[in-house]
This record gives C-alpha cells, structure tokens and sequence, in this order.
C-alpha cells in the first residue's frame, strides 16, 4: 500500500467553531485532528458519532463522515457503523450530559461489549448549551440554576466506572493538556476495543468553579508518577479513588483484548459493508426447507 | 367435509405444543392448508392453554369459532373449551380422566398414559393423541407414519417404531369406539406447503433481502424475529445482536445503515414508543433502516400476549415533527416474507426508515405458505454516489442532501473518498451543514417529503392495493394485516348468502393510496373498514388523507383476540339491514 500523506488541513472544515472563546472544546477538536493526522488515518475512513450539547457539534468541524445523533444515543450508533464496517475509525464524541446521564446505560453496555471504538467525552461538569444547570458529574453542593441549594447528589465517577464496568482502555485527558491528549486519543485508536478518554473541557461561561486553574490546581499527571502500572485494573481504581477521579493519563489498558465484532461468529474479515448481497439461494432453500 | 377444527387444551408446559405441532405439519405435508393458534397466557409455566388448528381444502388465515375435536387433558381445558364443540362434536380424553360435560357429549376415552406405559416411554402419549384425533378427523395415518420415519429415524429404528405403534393404537382404539360418529375429511390437492409464522417468514425474508445485521431487544410477540436471525445470519456472514433496549437497537441499525449495510430492527409497541425519536432522526439524516413492528394490546403494558392493531397513528405519525415514512401492512406470512426483503430495496431507494406493521396474529401463528420463489427477490441498493465522481470533486464538495425531482439525493458511503458529510438530526442543508435559514428549511422539508409520493422500484411501481372479488360490490371490505385473512372468508361466506363482495387489502399504509381507493368505495354499495382496534385508525387515516363520500362504517374488534369471518358477516348483515343499502 502506498503511504499517504495527511495533514491537519484535510481534517479541517470551512465551518467556523460555534463555542464560546476558551471553551475547552477547541482543545479536544484540535487533539482528535492531530491524533488521527499522527496516525495517517485518511478522513473519508473515519466515522464521528457526536452527540447532543455544545461537544456534540464536533463533527460539524471535522471534515470526515460524521453524524450527529439523538441525546445520549452515540455509543450503539457507533457500534452499528463499527459492526458495518470494521476498517473504519470510528470515534464517538459527547459530553458528560450525554453520555453519563442520558447515556448511561448505552455507556455501561458499551464497555460490556468492548468494540472497537473510542469514545471521548468532553467533560465540562455542568450543562452548557441549556445555559447551566447541574450535570451528572457536579460536585456536591455544586450551585447551579437547577440547583439553586446546592446539587444534592453525588457525581458519577467515569474512570471509577469504566474500571468496574470492564473497560479495556481507560485515559483522562485535560483539554489545555495538548500533548498528553493527543497521546492519549492516540493510544485510544489504536487499542483494539473499547477505549474511554474523559476529558476535563472547562466551559468558561457557566462553570465558575472548575475553571482552568482550578483543573491545573487539582489534576494529578500520570506522567509525573513514577511506578505507576497502567495493567494492574485493582492498582488502577485505588489510585483514581484515592485522588477523587482527578487524574490525567492512560489509567488502564488491557493488553489482550478482543473487540466484539472480533467475537461475532458470522462477520469475517472483510467488512459487512462490502458484502455482495445476492442471496445464496441454496442455503435459503436448506432453512426454507425446514418448514415442511 | 372440506375443513375440519382440532382443538387440544390442558397445563401451559404439559406438551400440547408439540403435540399441536406434529398435527399441524402432518397436515401442512398432506397438502392443506393449515392455520394454527394458541391462547396463551403472559406466564411461563402453568394456567390453562390450548391449541387450534385448522385443517382445510381452502385457504384458511383466520381463528374459526367451532371445533370438531377437542383433546382435554384437564377439567379447566374442558370448562374452557366445550363450549366452541360442533353439534356432534368428539371430545377426546386420556382413560384416566373423566371429564365432567355437558349431557348428550360425546366422550371418546383413550387409554394414552397407560398406552405409552406399556411402550416404554411416557411421551408416546403425545403420538397416542394424534393416532385417536387422526381416526376421529377421518385422516388416513401414513403421512403420520412418514413424518416419525423422517423426524425419528435419526433416533433408531426403536423410537421410529414404537411412535408409529403408538399412533396405530389410538387410531384403532379411538376408530372402534366413535363408529360412524368420526368425520370425513376431502382430500386435500396434495401439495406440500411450508407451514411458518409471520415471525419466521420475517427474518427469513429480511436475511434473503440482504439485511445482515438485526439489532433487538427481545419483547413479546416479536422476540423470534430476532431468535430466527440469530440462529441463521451468520450462515451468511451476518450477525444478530440483543442489545440493552430498544433505543439502542435501532440506534444501531442507523449507524449501520449509515455506513451502507441492510439493517433491521423488529419489536411491539411500547419498544416502537421508545424508538419515535430516532425514527426522527433517520428520516431526517435520510438513513436507509427497517424497523418491523409487531403489534399486540396497548397502549402501555397493555395485552402483551394479545392480539390488535393499534399502532397505525404512531407508525405513520408517532415522535415529534414531520418526516418521511414508508409503512408496509403484509396480513399473511407469504407476504411478509415479499414485503421484508422488499423493504430493503425501498429503504435504500428512498433514504428513510421502511416500518412493517406486522400483528401478534401473522407473527405468532403457524400457517401454510406456497412454495417462495427466491428469483422473484432483487436487491436494488437506491441512488448511490460514484466514486470516480467523487474523486473528481475534490473536498467539502459533495451535495449529500442535493435538491433534485424525485427528492432523494445519491448517498455516499464511509471509506469512499471526498464522499465526506454530516449526517445531522438538526435542520441542515445540502451539504448537510447545519442551517435554521427559512428557505432552505422549507426547501428541505418539502423534498423530505416529495420523496415518498409515490413509490416504485425499478421503475415500477409499488402497489398499495391487492384487491380482490366482485365488480360493482354491495360490500366492500378495506383492511390491512393479518385481519385481512377472515375478511376474504367472510367475503365467501357474504357471497354464498347472494351478496356482491370486493375485497381490498391495504399493503402500504403510508403513502396511503387514497386515490385508488375513492374509486373501490364510490363503485361500492357501501364501505366498510375491517380492523382490530377501538378507534378505526385505518378509516381515520383515509379521510385525513382525503377520502370522501359515502359514510365509511367500521367493523371493530379489540377485546384482544383476532377477527373471525363471521364476526365480519354479522355486523355487515346489521349495518345493511338497518340502513336498507342494496341487498
């Protein structure tokens, strides 16, 4: 196969970015072009499932096939564009509304399944394109429209979820964090299976809490520990507990995992997508002959 | 006699199925046309059920209301069930149990349990039963004998032989103790048949019209859509996945249509409220997906293990906005089979969900199908875009969403190159860029839905009709799904009491081919819709789309089972009556 070049410029769109200046999103849109330029994958051979709230609108940015679905609902789209069609790239993109609220279920599942997908949530805390109300991961006491005395509950624990659901590869990334991000995202599409980057993603125009600052001030960078086993799934989850969910870095990956399309006896190795679709008459007859 | 009723009731789990079963598919071989049902209960295992089959010269696809024979194993299956016996009628019981009837019943007693006893195995029983019903029916026992050769000879020559013994047993005993009670069944035109449910034709279909991937969750009456795939995709490279709800199962059959495979997704009622939103957004990204959907007692829990056809307004109308739909409406299992493979052609043709508005009775019920021609499926995969083309266009170029004539635009599909878009369930326009323009949302409404006017394939088009009987009828009969089967019977039977008889079966729902039928009703006596619901959604449907005219009546059924052809004749006779129409 000849090799390709690709460039930043074949991923970009003539649409301009609809967030508002310093969102964090700017920063996931920009790793996620980088990291599929770093890995030479071409765009018509990438597939973004985005879903409902500002992150959602990712895919009108990224110039590959993209489609942009029902609230909640990205994780068993991409499944079926991945079960379609197994040489694609397929990245599903969302917020924490999205996929820990609304999505939940979809998300546990996901990771029960393990296909080989990537999913990366832009995690901004609070709900940004409703104009600020509490999300699924405020913080307690967190003061939002909503929750005008404080939110009562406790958040959801992504990567703490993602490590007891069976996850095969579970990363954290900070959006003002290009580097390790793009890393991350990287390793995230290249993992056979279902791989999770979280994604702090300040919105800087609700959530006057968890601000840049207050990221930098509390996250804790993998990269800076030394001994730190991203294979070891128990070693993983005391860590992330113990550091309250605020830690940056690939958390976790299962060395031997095997996508669920992988598992599936009828697919083989050429995709469902370029199947020829005239039916075998003869064994269509074998089972017809079945009901006599 | 040209049809004869066999009815067995007793204890859900007690064996009745398969013995129902054997008896159906023996007659189905023997070249009748069968038509078999159960009454069964939202429970596993335990409460009363029974099974029916009829055995007929003629096309039969709805209940009948009298039985000739009747296999009790209980009192509860007796209280239930005598009442359907025919003057004349055999009751037909094990020795061991005497039934309490009504005076003047005739009792056939069979000493089954003790029968299988002496031959070695307790589930001879069953074969006892089918030997003494076959005696009583007046059908000769060989194609009882070649059917255990054929299931059972895998199993040695001692099973084959002492399930035959068993069947001799019952016919001779059951034969001597009726005497000349026993009816005489006409020789059927001896033409095998498959014998399937609606369920089965389904996937069978959907697997034979390229549909690879079925994405489900199991609900009642449509699980064995999702089972049947499961079993035989991957015979052809495909696979069926239970996903966690309903929400994601046809999620995923928009990802994979998306992405250019045949998809499906099939469920009843409540799974087609949960899937109104991405119906939404398939007809709006112009997503090529089949959804069937089996409809059963609503709304809500409703019957789940009854039969009605409720669903109409949401399939055509259901979630929020407007997009377009096709609704195809097959009543038998022959064309269910046609219909689903079909669905995909008219899915990928017009880029937007195909819905099939199947019914507990046809996807439940066993009944005979003539033999299916597979060349008469093509697979016609719609306006694709050219990749050379494409190619040529360079970047950010390609009008997925294009105004055009007929409305639908070519597609292209990931992996081909400059074929890049976004598919987006926000207003868009024709490079699939979001846009909340006026003019472009009119424009891109208007071609949504100019798409599905009128439907053809191959340049021919889709017939929205199958019309049958009488010219210039007294009656006409306009219905849809499986309810279709008694309105043909009791279009026979209204033709032998002297009246003129058209027969019109909607196939497709939406678009609704109005026009075609203003012409049945204006030609017609008088009008009738026939269907199983409380509110007469099909009538609605026809004058919201336009019908006028004479007053359209309604026969109506929604106690949870299905219509029976003289349930049709009465309440036709009534309405003539009382208003003095013709006849």
């Amino acid at each position: 196969m000849a090799t390709v070049t690709v460039t930043l410029q074949d991923y970009k769109t003539s649409e301009k970015a609809w967030w508002c200046p310093g969102c964090g999103d700017f920063g996931v849109l920009a790793a996620l072009q980088k990291a599929l330029v770093e890995l030479e994958i071409e765009p018509h051979n990438v597939a973004v499932v985005a879903g409902i709230g500002c992150s959602g609108k990712i895919g009108n940015y990224i110039n590959a096939y993209n489609i942009h679905v029902t609230h909640g609902r990205t994780m068993p789209v991409a499944l079926g564009l991945k079960l379609a069609n197994r040489d694609l790239t397929v990245i599903a993109a969302g917020g924490d509304g999205d996929g820990y609220a609304i999505g939940m279920s979809h998300f546990l599942h996901a990771m029960r399944r393990n296909p080989d997908i990537t999913y990366i949530v832009m995690d901004n805390r609070i709900y940004g394109l409703t104009k600020g109300q509490t999300s699924p991961t405020s913080q307690t006491g967190f003061e939002t429209k909503s929750t005008p005395d404080g939110n009562l509950e406790r958040p959801v624990q992504p990567i703490q979820l993602a490590l007891a659901a069976g996850a095969t590869y579970v990363a954290q990334g900070f959006s003002s964090n290009q580097k390790q991000l793009v890393r991350l995202i990287k390793g995230a599409i290249q993992h056979k299976g279902f791989a999770l980057v979280n994604t702090f993603s300040p919105c800087v125009t609700f959530n006057k809490v968890n601000t840049y600052d207050w990221f930098k001030e509390h996250l804790v960078d993998l990269d800076e520990v030394p001994d730190y086993d991203p294979h070891d799934r128990v070693a993983a989850m005391r860590f992330v507990a113990e550091h309250d969910g605020l830690v940056t870095g690939l958390i976790y990956q299962e060395p031997e995992s095997i996508p669920f399309e992988e598992k599936l006896p009828g697919l083989g190795r050429r995709p469902l997508a370029a199947q020829d679709l005239r039916p075998d008459k003869e064994k269509l007859q074998q089972i017809l002959a079945q009901f006599r | 006699m040209r049809e004869i009723v066999w009815k067995i009731g007793g204890e859900q789990g007690q064996g009745l199925d398969s013995t129902s079963d054997v008896f159906a598919t023996v007659c189905s071989r023997l070249g009748y046309h069968v038509y078999a049902y159960k009454t069964f209960a939202s429970r596993i295992k335990g409460g009363h059920t029974n099974f029916t089959v009829r055995v007929s010269t003629r096309r039969v696809l709805a209940p009948a209301r009298h039985v000739h024979v009747l296999v009790v194993l209980d009192q509860e299956a007796v209280d239930r069930t005598i009442g359907d016996l025919v003057p004349g009628g055999l009751v037909l019981t094990d020795s061991s149990f005497t039934p309490d009837v009504p005076p003047g019943t005739n009792v056939i007693s069979v000493p089954m349990i003790q029968i299988a006893r002496e031959l070695g195995n307790p589930v001879y029983r069953n074969m006892v039963a089918i030997g003494a019903s076959a005696a009583l029916l007046g059908i000769p026992l060989d194609g009882f004998r070649a059917y255990v050769a054929d299931k059972f000879g895998r199993k040695g020559a001692e099973v084959v032989q002492g399930n035959i013994e068993a069947l001799q047993r019952g016919f001779d005993i059951a034969r001597e103790q009726a005497g000349d009670r026993v009816f005489a069944l006409d020789r059927g035109d001896g033409k095998p048949r498959l014998l399937m449910t609606g369920n089965d034709a389904t996937a069978i279909g959907a697997i034979a019209g390229g549909c690879r991937l079925v994405a489900a969750y199991p609900i009642t009456p449509a699980s064995e859509i999702l089972e049947v795939a499961a079993k035989y995709l991957p015979k052809f490279g495909g696979a069926a996945v239970q996903m966690e709800d309903e929400l994601s199962a046809v999620a995923v059959t928009i990802g994979a249509g998306f992405a250019g495979v045949r998809a499906m997704t099939s469920t009843s009622g409540p799974g087609i409220s949960l899937m109104q939103e991405n119906l939404g957004l398939a007809s709006m990204t112009e997503i090529p997906m089949v959804v069937v959907d089996t409809q059963r007692g609503g709304p809500s829990t409703g019957m789940p293990t009854k039969h009605e056809q409720s669903d109409l307004m949401a399939l055509i109308h259901g979630g929020h906005g407007e997009g377009p739909r096709i609704v195809l409406a097959p009543g038998t299992a022959e064309q269910i089979f046609y219909d689903t493979a079909m669905a995909f052609n008219l899915a990928e043709n017009y880029h937007c969900p195909v819905i099939i508005a199947s019914d507990l009775g046809l996807a439940l019920w066993q009944q005979t199908v003539e033999d299916i021609d597979l060349d008469r499926i093509e697979i016609d995969r719609g306006p694709l875009a050219d990749p050379a083309e494409l190619e040529k266009l360079g970047r950010e170029a390609f009008q997925r969403y294009a105004q055009t004539e007929t409305g639908v635009s070519p597609r292209s599909l990931p992996g081909m190159k400059n074929g890049q878009y976004l598919a987006t369930g926000a207003e868009h326009n024709v490079f699939g860029k979001v846009s909340e323009d006026p003019k472009n949302r009119k424009q891109m409404m208007d071609r949504r839905l100019r798409k599905i006017r009128k439907l053809e394939l191959g340049g021919k088009p889709v017939p929205g009709l199958e019309v049958s009987g009488d010219d210039r009828p007294d009656v006409l009969l306009i219905s849809f799904g499986s309810t279709i089967g008694a309105c043909w019977e009791a279009a026979d039977d209204l033709r032998e009491q002297g009246l003129k008889v058209k027969v019109a079966q909607v196939r497709v729902l939406n678009p609704l081919p109005v026009a075609e039928l203003q012409a049945l009703v204006d030609e017609a006596g008088a009008a009738f819709t026939v269907e199983n619901n409380a509110t007469a959604q099909l009538a609605f449907l026809l004058r919201g789309n336009g019908l006028n005219g004479k007053p359209l009546r309604s026969v109506l059924k929604y106690d949870g089972t299905l219509m029976m052809a003289d349930e049709i004749v009465a309440q036709v006779r009534e309405a003539l009556t009382v208003e003095g129409v013709r006849a």
